[in-house]
């Protein structure tokens, strides 16, 4: 009975209307807040006051939002490529994965926000905000990674080498394929993980006067009292944020759709 | 870097049927320094025979299959494979087929490229390979889901994809570990038929793993009881070839006396254990 309750929700459109009437709720309130009490735009701004500065300040925003895109996904990238091959790596010699992986760790539990003024003296502006970016988002695809690869079944792997197969084609038909969903579900955390570090080292770097992105745009705004603007350019980090999860979500049910227990529906 | 399969002589075809076409002689297997999986195993396997390996878990009947296979090296003793000492894994036979006791089907291929497998790992282009393939599905009856995903399947015909996978390079000797074990009894009985049915139509040899003592009776023309701790063979029995596997051979009274020879035999072995 509940099953099948909750099967018929997950399949209507409530689905949908239900999370967006609460945000309207939400916004509703936070505008009657506003309105009752009388607020200045300086302490809290409405929900229409934000989306007219949006409007009105649309290049200076979208121009930021563009850079804060740009450093958070060649970060992804640099992060996929480079988890990706590390993790193969550890998979080919434990003695690369016992040497390296405890420093990959070091890396992952020191707080980036304390490491990033230190970047920013040895390293660029740019170059520091992509690097932060880069830090957080390396380890979940490294970790996944290496787990993926490690969990080939072992009597696909017997069969193999029943077979006679090769190194290369262990890895390619059977390697690769079993560690395909774990290290896209690393790379739907690292998406996320790479804005936090990009805004990270933006507002690390932003106090410096430099960088033009969302986060330095916040900052800014906050030294100038301009409140309506910080809260337009968060508005438009949550959205950065929500459009990354979403495009890596769609590459992971494409790539996974066919076969995948996490990529099917719950039919029949 | 791709290892070279280099087939050791494969078995010649004139080989007369019950010619032994492997021998154990003395084997042992012993895991790390403590568990003595097989101690002093002498068996052979004849050529066109339906052989069970019957006994208690943790007799080292599984073992001892995959030693044939050549996944894992006797610690002492030889396999024999035809006259010619069996190599390492990585030289097994390529007529030599392998089914596990769980489908190990790749979920992220169809059923066709499951059944591929084999042959593409040996080179062969899919193309190439169709003709043999849908031969395998259709010997198991599954010729019209070629398109199907494992997760689509149920666990009867996933263990189906797996015998036509080891079917497609038409081995001469199949070996099969505890195959039916996780099924339910009817799609086990109608597995076991069409086992048989396989078995006569590319007359080849088949060595079966299994703990079921009806099930062995059923389908061997010969039984091996193993005991355990050392594992090795305590009893052998021998069912006349000729008797034809039908359900009414599955009621009839020689059956059930079969069974009961059968019983008393691994109920002796598992004393003597």
């Amino acid at each position: 009975m509940l099953a099948r309750a909750t099967h018929r929700l997950e399949t209507s459109p409530l689905r949908w209307l239900l999370p967006l009437a609460v945000l309207g709720l939400v916004v509703l309130g936070w505008d009657l807040v506003v309105r009752l009490n009388d607020l200045p735009p300086y302490i809290l701004p409405g929900p229409l006051r934000v989306l007219d500065t949006l409007v009105a300040d649309r290049d200076v925003l979208l121009g930021s939002l563009m850079v804060t895109l740009r450093t958070t996904l060649i970060a992804l990238a640099m992060a996929a490529v480079g988890g990706a091959a590390l993790a193969l790596l550890f998979a080919s010699a434990r003695i690369v994965e016992f040497s390296l992986f405890p420093i990959a760790i070091i890396l992952q539990v020191t707080p980036l926000i304390a490491i990033a003024p230190l970047m920013l003296i040895y390293l660029s502006t740019d170059t520091a905000v992509l690097t932060c970016a880069w830090i957080v988002a390396f380890f979940p695809i490294l970790s996944n990674t290496t787990l993926g690869l490690n969990s080939v079944d072992a009597n696909l792997r017997d069969l193999f080498r029943l077979s006679g197969a090769g190194r290369l084609q262990t890895l390619r038909l059977l390697q690769l394929p079993t560690a395909l969903p774990y290290f896209l579900g690393g790379l739907r955390i690292a998406g996320g993980l790479a804005l936090v570090g990009a805004v990270v080292g933006e507002i690390a770097a932003g106090s410096a006067g430099q960088g033009s992105g969302l986060a330095f745009r916040i900052v800014e705004s906050a030294y100038r009292l301009n409140i309506p603007r910080m809260f337009a350019a968060l508005l438009l980090i949550s959205l950065a944020g929500i459009l990354i999860y979403a495009g890596l979500s769609l590459v992971s049910w494409l790539l996974l759709r066919r076969w995948h227990e996490s990529a099917l529906g719950r039919g029949n | 870097m791709t290892t070279l399969i280099d087939p050791p002589a494969p078995v010649p075809a004139d080989t007369p049927p019950g010619a032994p076409l492997l021998t154990l002689a003395g084997v042992g297997k012993r895991f790390g320094n403590q568990v003595t999986a097989l101690d002093g195993l002498d068996m052979e396997v004849r050529r066109g025979e339906f052989l069970s390996l019957l006994g208690p878990s943790g007799c080292g009947k599984s073992t001892a299959l995959r030693l044939i296979a050549g996944l894992a090296e006797p610690t002492s003793g030889r396999i024999v494979f035809n006259g010619e000492r069996a190599g390492k894994a990585t030289s097994t036979h390529p007529s030599v087929g392998f089914v596990f006791q769980e489908p190990t089907l790749m979920p992220w291929a169809s059923v066709f490229g499951n059944v591929h497998l084999p042959l593409k790992l040996a080179g062969t282009s899919r193309r190439e390979a169709e003709p043999a393939i849908m031969e395998a599905l259709e010997l198991v009856g599954l010729d019209g889901f070629r398109d199907a995903y494992p997760r689509e399947l149920s666990g009867g015909m996933k263990m189906r994809v797996s015998i036509a996978r080891a079917l497609v390079t038409k081995p001469r000797l199949l070996l099969m570990d505890e195959p039916f074990a996780a099924l339910d009894e009817i799609t086990r009985f109608k597995l076991n038929n069409d086992l048989l049915q396989v078995w006569r139509q590319l007359n080849c040899t088949i060595v079966f793993v299994t703990h079921s003592v009806f099930e062995s009776v059923y389908l061997s023309t010969r039984i091996l009881v193993f005991r355990a701790r050392p594992g090795r063979v305590a009893a052998e029995l021998e069912i006349d070839p000729a008797q034809p596997r039908d359900e009414a051979f599955r009621t009839s009274p020689e059956y059930a006396a079969l069974c009961r020879q059968t019983s008393t035999a691994l109920a002796a072995a598992m004393n003597a254990g």
